[in-house]
């Protein structure tokens, strides 16, 4: 008999407890904004070594590699957004941590792109003339089959697993994403063997039928292996509309860049209730969405 | 006597002067302007002479109107439409784009770099990455900003990581262009710069009031064309003036520059 019931509900800590040495994982959100943090400091509690982390980089990158969880990194830049330079990812790439694949944004994203459709590569102007092109002597220069031009071939960036933050998701897997731009949520799941998702909450499926919320739900649910319940999981990134960067959090982490980062992770990440750490979630949800 | 010359700020010199870099624009132009200067002259632009111009709040929508910098108190941007990150690569190739951006280093060629200083497996100075310079400058229009104008920022040889293309065939498949390779102009504290002379060659297109070729000529680490006759960068009008105090209510750009110096030395 088969059971038609479908519940991926799992813990963040049964995530990360799945994961393995030497992944490919892809990381959601952009910058500060909407990263499975949550996820990100389970990975750091974890033994996990010698990933390989693919992300539009912000504190995600920042923490694993001050957490040498890192052993290549493929990115177009790392950056808090509100505090331009990341003072983590400054420290680890000046210091030789890891290797990298630094390529353009838009390349990233056909990267994500290949790999979702099961294509080599994908064709693009962009990388010509530069030192993307030197840095990283596998990515093959093509001469278009119909005329004389010539494309980057953007190789597949194929991910094992993907991980992301949404504000709302179903045991089934659907789920909707509250702030304004989705990002490359869905491309990173779709580049991936599995997905696994946070949630400010998990609701009823019945929830999602709703014409508005329906044009904000990016991500396919058969590509959801797992999804957990974390209230305030992109803590200290923003998860709008519910609420926005930590500015002052971002900028104490910031400083544990230079010789704070074991009493950061004790503080922080081995606490029992983060939430109340961090000031609590009537303090979370006070905290302003992004302005530039 | 009107007075038609009013007092300016360096800062605001610079925000007119890149302004102006949109007079040869197309009328419907998709302007990235990242950091105070390009977001205030691409504001200013479409403020005066071209409503056309699309941009961003800067988030995720485009704005009917450009929304002015710093705490909105209360001001709700005016929304005609959405500009994710998505639609933002996926339109760049389209080439119908002008970005306006502010690299650390720049060389001879045009040739941007935003990602590191040093040995590229452990650099001295690690900065944001290449981020979008790679797919800009093959597909759109570029312009620079530069607030520090030095032979630090505008470097002998070629940039530490070339992070954005430019004009040095030597880095193309046989020598040839990428045909939405498009640099225009450089804004910096001392002068503006354009790609006018032979082979897109880096030449003085105006100095700021006060300002010799030859201190500009000092502070570059490679040589550049010097006309005949350089005039000098436009002050802006009073009505400019008037219009960038809207567009930056709490005078953030008094900061731009130390001191906040006048335009006139």
């Amino acid at each position: 008999m088969i059971d038609p019931v479908i519940d991926k509900t799992i813990s963040a800590a049964d995530i990360v407890a799945s994961l393995k040495d030497g992944m490919t994982i892809g990381i959601g959100g952009w910058g500060a904004r909407r990263k499975p943090m949550a996820l990100i400091r389970e990975i750091v509690k974890s033994d996990l070594k010698d990933l390989t982390i693919a992300a539009y980089g912000g504190c995600d990158v920042g923490m694993l590699a001050s957490a040498r969880k890192i052993k290549k990194l493929i990115f177009g830049f790392v950056s808090l957004d509100v505090i331009p330079l990341e003072a983590h990812f400054r420290r680890a790439r000046s210091a030789g941590e890891f290797e990298v694949m630094e390529v353009d944004e838009g390349m990233f994203q056909l990267g994500l792109k290949a790999a979702a459709q099961r294509l080599d590569f994908l064709p693009c102007l962009a990388g010509l003339g530069t030192d993307v092109m030197r840095h990283n002597p596998d990515i093959q220069i093509i001469k278009s089959p119909y005329s004389d031009e010539h494309y980057v071939a953007m190789p597949a960036i194929k991910l094992d697993v993907a991980l992301c933050h949404v504000s709302e998701a179903d045991k089934l897997g659907n789920s909707f994403i509250g702030g304004p731009d989705v990002f490359f949520d869905e491309w990173f799941c779709r580049a991936a063997d599995k997905a696994y998702l946070t949630c400010e909450h998990i609701v009823d499926t019945s929830a999602f039928d709703d014409d508005h919320k329906i044009m904000r739900m990016p991500i396919e649910r058969n590509l959801v292996a797992g999804v957990a319940e974390v209230p305030f999981g992109a803590h200290p990134t923003s998860s709008g509309p519910d609420y926005g960067i930590d500015v002052a959090h971002l900028k104490t982490y910031s400083a544990a860049a230079k010789d704070g980062w074991g009493s950061y992770v004790s503080e922080f990440v081995h606490s029992d209730n983060y939430t109340e750490k961090v000031g609590g979630a009537a303090h979370i949800r006070s905290l302003p969405l992004p302005v530039f | 006597m009107t007075d038609l010359s009013p007092e300016f700020s360096l800062a605001e010199l610079c925000i007119a002067a890149g302004a102006d870099i949109f007079r040869d624009e197309t009328p419907e132009v998709f302007a990235t302007v990242i950091g105070l200067v390009p977001r205030l002259a691409g504001s200013l632009a479409k403020t005066t002479f071209l409503p056309g111009l699309m941009m961003s709040d800067g988030e995720f929508y485009f704005a009917a109107e450009p929304v002015p910098v710093g705490k909105r108190n209360g001001y709700v941007p005016k929304k005609e439409g959405r500009i994710g990150y998505e639609r933002v690569f996926d339109l760049i190739p389209k080439g119908n784009r002008h970005a306006f951006v502010g690299p650390v280093q720049v060389d001879k060629y045009g040739q941007m770099n935003l990602s590191c200083i040093g040995d590229y497996t452990a650099p001295k100075v690690t900065m944001l990455g290449v981020r979008g310079l790679p797919g800009n400058t093959v597909n759109n229009r570029t312009s620079m900003f530069f607030g520090n104008h030095s032979q630090r920022a505008f470097v002998e040889g070629e940039v530490d990581m070339v992070s954005g293309a430019g004009y040095n065939p030597a880095r193309y498949p046989n020598g040839i262009y990428p045909k939405g390779l498009d640099h225009r102009r450089i804004v910096t504290n001392l002068c503006v710069l354009d790609f006018e002379g032979d082979n897109h060659a880096i030449r003085v297109r105006s100095l700021h009031p006060g300002v010799s070729f030859d201190e500009v000529q000092d502070n570059t680490g490679f040589e550049l064309v010097r006309p005949d006759n350089i005039p000098e960068t436009a002050a802006p009008t009073a009505k400019q003036l008037a219009i960038i105090a809207k567009l930056d209510p709490h005078n953030l750009r008094a900061a731009i520059f130390k001191d906040n110096p006048s335009g006139r030395r």
